[in-house]
């Protein structure tokens, strides 16, 4: 009887620790749903939404990195088809 | 002492093994997929709208939402497949996830579809479906079973995809009731 008990709480107590180290991976957890990114979608999700605003923060990475690019994703976060 | 202990074992063991199934059962739903029955429209809790009788017919239903710029383009797609189809036994029902009713009600005032529009406000049948994308399509049979399935709008090869299989389902015989 004793033993049993102890070998459901180790059982227990790995469940736990694989919850805890999945965590951060788990799709329940964390993941947003296709039908839950309205908020995401929104025009104001979109970093290229001001053209001057782009070519501004643009001319200031190039002056300090003397590199530009890297900016190639566009649009917001639908996550449409 | 040792009786006290056991129990305590028994006990916190428990309510970590509920803390995990807590934790991951709502990850572990499964899709809608093809050779899957349909959640009942019906009871899904539906508003904004008329369901129409789908006893017997060919069932075209589509998750959008109007934040959805894939979701716009389909809608011009699913009035022509209505005209061309509902005579024959095509039946379609589009879903909106919209949060709200406002956004719901703008979108379809301003698109002014020809087939069933309707409101899932809660997300009880977008959840229990599991939709993978934005928008998702589900083509059931006269029997109610779904047979095809998709992820996404792509324009014309989607609509052409679409025509194809509907040939096919209404071209076969209804169940006998």
């Amino acid at each position: 009887m004793r033993t049993s008990v102890v070998k459901l709480f180790v059982l227990a107590v790995l469940a736990f620790a694989a919850l805890l180290a999945g965590g951060c991976s788990s799709a329940s957890a964390v993941r947003v749903r296709p039908w839950q990114r309205a908020a995401l979608a929104d025009e104001t999700m979109n970093p290229d939404r001001d053209p001057l605003g782009t070519a501004m923060i643009d001319h200031v990475y190039f002056s300090r990195e003397a590199a530009s690019g890297g900016r190639g994703v566009g649009g917001s976060g639908c996550g449409c088809n | 002492m040792v009786k006290l202990q056991t129990r305590l074992c028994q006990l916190s063991s428990g309510a970590i093994l509920a803390a995990c199934a807590a934790f991951f059962a709502p990850g572990l739903r499964a899709q809608t997929v093809p050779g899957a029955s349909f959640p009942p429209l019906a009871s899904a809790g539906l508003a904004g709208g008329t369901l129409p009788d789908t006893a017997g017919k060919v069932v075209l239903v589509d998750f959008w939402a109007s934040w959805c710029a894939p979701c716009k383009a389909s809608f011009p797609a699913y009035s022509r497949l209505q005209s061309e189809y509902a005579d024959r036994g095509l039946a379609i029902v589009a879903v909106s996830v919209d949060d709200t009713p406002a956004a719901y009600s703008a979108f379809v005032a301003k698109l002014k579809p020809s087939f069933v529009t309707v409101h899932d406000a809660g997300h009880a049948l977008v959840a229990e479906v599991q939709v993978p994308t934005m928008p998702t399509s589900y083509l059931m049979d006269r029997a109610g079973k779904v047979r095809y399935m998709h992820a996404g709008f792509h324009g014309d090869q989607t609509l052409r995809e679409l025509r194809r299989e509907i040939e096919v389902l209404l071209a076969e015989r209804a169940p006998a009731p």
